[in-house]
């Protein structure tokens, strides 16, 4: 964490402001908590906003508001954030069906990690992952938090269409896939919740910041939530964290 | 109502705007148009919100039918339109009857051309946008590229064909090389590439790849050398943005760019650069030259000012005169349509611009464009196709 955040060009019309270089919790935390401050100041000019884990891209209008005073008003907005210590995320319970045609990889991350297909459920299931971020597809939630127990690489060759809600790890990291895509991840499981949904406001299910916790469901439960789902009736769990 | 129906679709024929911005947090690209000037000239002339939505045509473009009147521009790249067999103007609003066929031969010069149509088109707004976002199958039409047998509808339920005939005086409508000299601020990671590295970077010239799209211009060229490695932390992506990875070749990241990347970002090329490169194509050599942001901004304020000049001769009135002359025992009906301008200070001087259309007796028709300017030796341009 940086003492004051830093400032990087990203051409004529976008600022970086970096909170620090790390990922952690504590750094994402700053990130939101500043993420919040600016959309509330509705600053003339700024134009849209990207987060990450450490950092945010300002868009803005150089005809609206000059590079030097953008750059001031949010070193003020900065200077004047609470310490984010404490935190009143959201837990969103994610359904997963673990293994089988779902998960067609849980037996080689078991193989490969030395643990039975159980246990790696176990891990994955046991613990409550921060979202960092949202990005490279629309509503894909960078998970942080996940064992090293259950760690694996990646596939040599993508595959080139992963069913939406399908649940991946990529060495320590795990996420959902919100949309059919090609990818690279190893398929432990399927969520039927829609992690994405353009009809939806917000569109996405969980945005930096809030927490997810898998699951284990068997496939009768998958079938009756996929239709409640679908018929618009599902009501996602949530828990207010700790 | 007006309806257009797309005959052929052309290689890529999708609906842009000025893209998708409130939910880059949720992971949603941009998108919009990868030619924002072409695309809000094109509305100002269609009379149109500069916002609207416009058909991005791509190198070859598609064939469409019109079933209702309308009033159309083309601008951005010129791909050889042609309305039934008669070329159509490129920077101009012109009336595309009911049954007429708008088609395009292929590429005179740039690569993305871009159809307003007065009223604009009517597709949902998706997220604050009507761009199509085709990877998430989000926006525009049916979240697609158009495909022979769509049917497009225009709000409007009688077109402003009074309209037809404004037009861009020359000295304000771009032209588009095959060499793209662009101008760039360095960073945001431009600390993590070696001397040599940023040396190479700028004084080479590089070639875009046929890996290039909507979502970035793959470029080709010497190597650019990091210091450790290609990584950071992921980080957002401004368009623009010229990603170099492991490789050392260097990535521009466009309009459908993802809303984060992990390499680093030795420069970004500058707002008022970027249509330029928008209509380059595979091929094409890009070469970057390293400005101040101070430059940058006073470039994206002369764009802003061309649009602003664009706006106000469409505003201002036309003064129509209607002559009949005699050539060697031949008549002609000739009209002339012209907008004046004063000139504004330091700015652009006085002009005039319009069109002339001459008539004969057997109804040939044929049209000329002027332009004049305050101090120019007035002469008349050939026949525009």
């Amino acid at each position: 964490m940086y003492q004051q955040p830093r400032f990087r060009l990203g051409g004529d019309r976008a600022l970086y402001i970096e909170v620090g270089d790390a990922i952690s919790p504590e750094v994402n935390r700053r990130v939101k908590g500043l993420l919040d401050a600016i959309d509330k100041a509705a600053i003339e000019g700024v134009e849209a906003l990207s987060p990450t884990y450490r950092s945010i891209l300002v868009y803005y209008d150089p005809l609206k508001i000059p590079l030097e005073e953008l750059k001031q008003r949010l070193s003020d907005l900065g200077l004047a954030l609470p310490d984010a210590s404490s935190s009143e995320a959201s837990i969103f319970e994610i359904p997963t069906l673990y293994g089988g045609e779902f998960g067609p990889d849980l037996d080689f991350v078991a193989s490969h990690t030395g643990l039975s297909p159980e246990e790696v459920i176990r891990i994955h299931a046991g613990t409550d992952y921060l979202v960092y971020m949202v990005g490279f597809n629309p509503g894909f939630p960078y998970l942080g938090g996940m064992s090293e127990k259950i760690a694996a690489p990646r596939l040599e060759t993508p595959r080139v269409k992963i069913p939406a809600g399908s649940v991946g790890i990529a060495e320590a990291q795990t996420g959902i896939y919100p949309l059919e895509s090609p990818g690279g991840w190893r398929l432990i499981g399927r969520s039927p919740l829609k992690m994405f949904d353009p009809s939806r406001d917000p569109p996405a299910l969980v945005e930096a910041g809030d927490l997810v916790r898998f699951v284990s469901i068997d496939e009768a439960r998958y079938q009756e939530i996929q239709g409640e789902v679908e018929a618009g009736r599902y009501r996602v769990t949530i828990h207010r964290a700790a | 109502m007006g309806v257009i129906e797309v005959v052929e679709p052309g290689v890529l024929t999708t609906v842009q705007d000025l893209g998708r911005h409130g939910y880059l947090r949720l992971g949603v690209p941009a998108s919009g148009a990868m030619d924002l000037f072409a695309l809000r000239a094109a509305n100002i002339l269609a009379g149109n919100p500069e916002g609207e939505a416009c058909l991005e045509i791509t190198v070859l473009g598609p064939r469409l039918q019109f079933l209702s009147d309308a009033l159309i521009v083309l601008t951005g790249a010129d791909l050889a339109p042609e309305l039934d067999d008669d070329p159509v103007p490129m920077w101009e609003a012109v009336a595309a009857y009911r049954g007429s066929t708008l088609s395009f031969q292929g590429p005179r010069e740039g690569s993305r051309s871009y159809l307003a149509v007065a009223g604009g088109f009517d597709v949902p707004v998706v997220m604050g946008s009507k761009s199509t976002y085709a990877k998430a199958g989000l926006g525009g039409f049916k979240g697609r590229s158009l495909r022979a047998g769509d049917t497009l509808l225009t709000p409007l339920p009688t077109p402003p064909l009074h309209l037809a005939g404004r037009r861009t005086p020359r000295g304000l409508i771009p032209h588009y090389g095959h060499q793209h000299a662009l101008r760039v601020i360095t960073g945001p990671q431009d600390d993590a590439f070696t001397d040599t590295g940023i040396e190479a970077f700028l004084s080479s010239s590089y070639t875009i790849t046929a890996q290039s799209d909507r979502m970035g211009y793959r470029l080709e060229g010497p190597k650019i050398a990091h210091k450790v490695g290609p990584d950071i932390i992921s980080d957002g992506i401004p368009f623009g943005g010229v990603q170099v990875a492991g490789d050392g070749q260097p990535i521009v990241l466009m309009a459908d760019r993802g809303t984060s990347g992990g390499y680093t970002m030795i420069a970004t090329v500058i707002s008022a650069d970027l249509s330029d490169l928008a209509q380059g194509m595979p091929g094409d050599r890009v070469s970057f030259k390293s400005v101040s942001i101070e430059q940058a901004h006073e470039a994206l304020r002369q764009q802003e000012a061309t649009l602003s000049r664009l706006k106000e001769l469409l505003a201002a009135p036309i003064v129509s005169r209607q002559f009949r002359i005699r050539v060697e025992g031949d008549v002609y009906d000739i009209s002339v349509e012209m907008t004046s301008m004063p000139s504004t200070g330091d700015g652009p001087r006085a002009s005039a611009s319009g069109r002339v259309r001459l008539v004969s007796e057997s109804g040939e028709t044929r049209s000329y464009g002027v332009d004049v300017e305050a101090g120019d030796e007035v002469e008349g341009h050939e026949p525009e196709r």
